[in-house]
This record gives structure tokens, C-alpha cells and sequence, in this order.
């Protein structure tokens, strides 16, 4: 019996593994979040009360924020999987007969956004990481009548997914014509139904 | 040290005593657990906002292009049930009806903003066509920005509006809020 007590009181489990592996994740989880979004326009997003999130695959995200006139916008485009933007890459070859090596298309199944006109990619897919995100800060996708390269990345990236829903991230600047040239856009792919990425806001009461 | 003590359990009182001296020579024990809980509570908020930074959506509709090709009609709708917003940027100017529009403006103040014009022309409309008889028409200014657009939807959603329609501005609307405008510069 006396054996018994004194073995009772002297449990102790040695916690330190147990504070290491806590830690460890904490800094993964620290460090995850921080560069969770590696987006190349930034964009402040207005606030709504709609409260369904963003579905996470089959999904394409066009980007819209104000340019430095600050009376027209910017536009980038963005698919979620590599499959679907190795797919579009082909299909802007095929339509428009440029040719990437096997080095163009590795970065470029790689870049979450792309904001240049057809013309310029293979230039932009050479630069370095830092002469790239320069080039963000100024570039976009051409959206006028005249040459209204969105609705073909549209159509591309709907060719190569056809499942894939639409969303539209745009900074709350943004001027109305231009997001008005976006809709008319998505009319003119024949997509009326799409959604607008928001931040939750509380509902008011009544 | 264990074995010490046990070997002087013969004389307990002994053993207590020699326990004591040599206390100094134990090495110090930290007791880990609040510092496992802290790390588990600040795991767990990682955690949580991590799933919780997805963004939100807003669903949209619009309605599809008529082309003369099509050979269809715009829906008609009766000039009774409608009323008719021209979003600005922070303003809303509004009108009842089709003929003869009587301007009025508004802006997105929570209690006496376009929510009470909505409501009360809802009730109006109600209290002669019946239930969801209204209709809402959203026209945009050139010179309102993405956010009044999201914003007039959101009022939608808020008011529980199902009819409702994106139409493009008419010169002529644009030429009522111009004047408008002007009638207000003079008078203040």
C-alpha cells in the first residue's frame, strides 16, 4: 500500500516533446497563413452580407482594381489548377500560333494570375521573378471592343473545364464602366450567372 | 537518489532528513503544461483563421443580350409596380414609375437610406398588386464605383428582393439627374 501511494504522486509526464511538436505547428500554420495568397493584383474587396464561400476548385478568378488614372481598370485572370492552365496555354498556341518551350509552360502553370495581352506572354514568361512583378504593377489584360482578350480566356479556360464557375474579385474603386465592359464580356460568353467575391459583413437587423 | 532513500526506509525519520539536505542537488523540474495549453490555444487559432480567410461570393444574374436576330421582346412590365434607381457614387436618385419621373435622391444610410424608400414603395405596391408585385430596376451612373454596385445588390439581398433587373442608363436619365443636379446647385 505505501508502495502504491507514493508511486501516485509521483507521476509526471515529460511535457517538452509535446511543447515542441505544438510549436512546430504553430509556425507552420503562422507562416501558411502569411502567404496563403501570393496574388499579383491587389485588391481591396468591398464588404457584403452574402455569406457562401468561395468554392476552392473549378474555379476562375478574374481581377479587377482601378489604374493609376484611376478612370479605367486592370484586369488579370486566374484558374485554380495547373491541368486547367497547362489546357489554356495549348489553346492560346493553337489560336494564335505561338510557340512556348517546355520551360515557358512550367511557369506558366505555375503563375496564380496573368494580367498581359497575348502578345506579350512569351516576353513576360522570360522576364525575371522581379522584372515580372514590376510588370504587374503597370500591365493588364486588353478588355475594349476592339480587342477583348478576356472573353477569349474565358472561352479557353471554359473549353478546358467545362465545369468551372466564374468569379469576379474587384477592388471597391473600381469605376462602374469598366466592371460594366466586364459583364458585357461574360454576356457576350454567354455566362449570366457568376459571382462576386465579397468579405462578410454583419446582416443588420430587420 | 531513489535508491538512497529506499536503502534508509529502515529509519524514516532519517530518510526525510537526508531528503532535505539534498534537495539543492535535484535538478530543477519546469512544469510544461501551461505552456503546452498556450501553444495548443494559439495552434487552434491558426487553425481556425486559416479555414476562415476564404473569401465569401455574392451571386449575380444578369439578363441575356436580345439581339434583332432573337425575335423576342423585352418582358413588359406595368409602370405601377416598378420603381427605378440610378446608383451613383454614395447616391441613388429614384423614381416611381416611367412617365413623367419625379427625381428624388437617396444614399445607403442604414435607417433612412434606400432601404426605407424600398420598403415603403413595396408596401405601397402590396397594398395594390399584392405580395412580391414589385419590381426593381438598377441602373448604374457612369460615375459610380464597383462598391455602390455591390452595395445596391446587397440591399437586395437585405430586403429579401427577388425581382429585380441590371439595365443600362438611357440619355435621357442621364439628363434628369443632370438637371437635377443643377435645380439643387441653385437652390442651396
Amino acid at each position: 500500500m505505501a508502495k502504491f501511494k507514493a508511486k501516485k504522486h509521483n507521476i509526471a509526464i515529460d511535457m517538452t516533446p509535446m511543447v515542441d511538436l505544438a510549436f512546430l505547428l504553430i509556425t507552420f500554420f503562422m507562416l501558411t497563413v502569411k502567404f496563403r495568397a501570393p496574388e499579383s493584383l491587389e485588391v481591396q474587396v468591398p464588404s457584403s452580407i452574402a455569406d457562401t464561400p468561395l468554392p476552392a476548385q473549378d474555379i476562375m478568378v478574374i481581377s479587377v482594381a482601378p489604374d493609376a488614372s484611376g478612370k479605367w481598370g486592370r484586369v488579370f485572370f486566374g484558374v485554380d489548377s495547373k491541368h486547367t492552365r497547362l489546357s489554356i496555354l495549348e489553346k492560346i498556341q493553337e489560336k494564335y500560333g505561338y510557340v512556348f518551350d517546355e520551360r515557358e509552360k512550367k511557369l506558366f502553370s505555375v503563375l496564380p494570375e496573368i494580367g498581359v495581352p497575348f502578345e506579350q506572354l512569351k516576353a513576360y514568361l522570360n522576364l525575371s521573378e522581379t522584372e515580372r512583378k514590376a510588370f504587374d504593377k503597370t500591365a493588364s489584360i486588353p478588355i475594349d471592343s476592339t480587342n477583348n482578350q478576356l472573353g477569349q480566356w474565358i472561352l479557353f479556360a471554359r473549353y478546358s473545364n467545362p465545369k468551372i464557375r466564374i468569379a469576379v474579385r474587384s477592388d471597391e474603386k473600381t469605376p462602374y464602366p469598366v466592371i460594366a465592359r466586364i459583364i458585357e464580356t461574360l454576356k457576350d460568353q454567354k455566362v449570366h450567372r457568376f459571382n462576386l467575391i465579397t468579405t462578410l459583413e454583419a446582416q443588420p437587423k430587420s | 537518489m531513489a535508491a538512497e532513500v529506499g536503502g534508509d526506509s529502515g529509519a524514516p525519520k532519517k530518510g526525510k532528513k537526508s531528503g532535505k539536505a539534498h534537495k539543492p542537488k535535484k535538478r530543477p523540474r519546469i512544469d510544461m503544461t501551461p505552456m503546452v495549453d498556450l501553444g495548443f490555444l494559439l495552434l487552434t487559432f491558426f487553425v481556425l483563421t486559416t479555414t476562415m480567410s476564404t473569401p465569401n461570393t455574392m451571386p449575380v444574374v444578369v439578363p441575356p443580350k436580345i439581339t434583332e436576330k432573337d425575335d423576342v421582346e423585352p418582358p413588359k412590365i406595368s409602370e405601377r409596380k416598378v420603381i427605378t434607381l440610378l446608383v451613383s457614387r454614395g447616391k441613388i436618385y429614384y423614381y416611381t414609375g416611367i412617365e413623367k419621373p419625379d427625381l428624388q435622391v437617396t444614399d445607403f444610410s442604414p435607417k433612412t437610406g434606400i432601404r426605407k424608400v424600398l420598403l415603403d414603395r413595396r408596401a405601397e405596391v402590396e397594398a395594390n398588386y399584392g405580395k412580391d408585385e414589385m419590381i426593381v430596376i438598377i441602373k448604374m451612373m457612369a460615375d459610380a464605383q464597383y462598391r455602390d454596385f455591390v452595395d445596391i445588390l446587397d440591399e437586395m439581398a437585405v430586403i429579401n428582393q427577388k425581382k429585380y433587373a441590371l439595365v443600362d442608363i438611357t440619355p435621357e436619365e442621364e439628363e434628369l439627374v443632370s438637371e437635377y443636379q443643377k435645380v439643387v446647385e441653385k437652390s442651396s
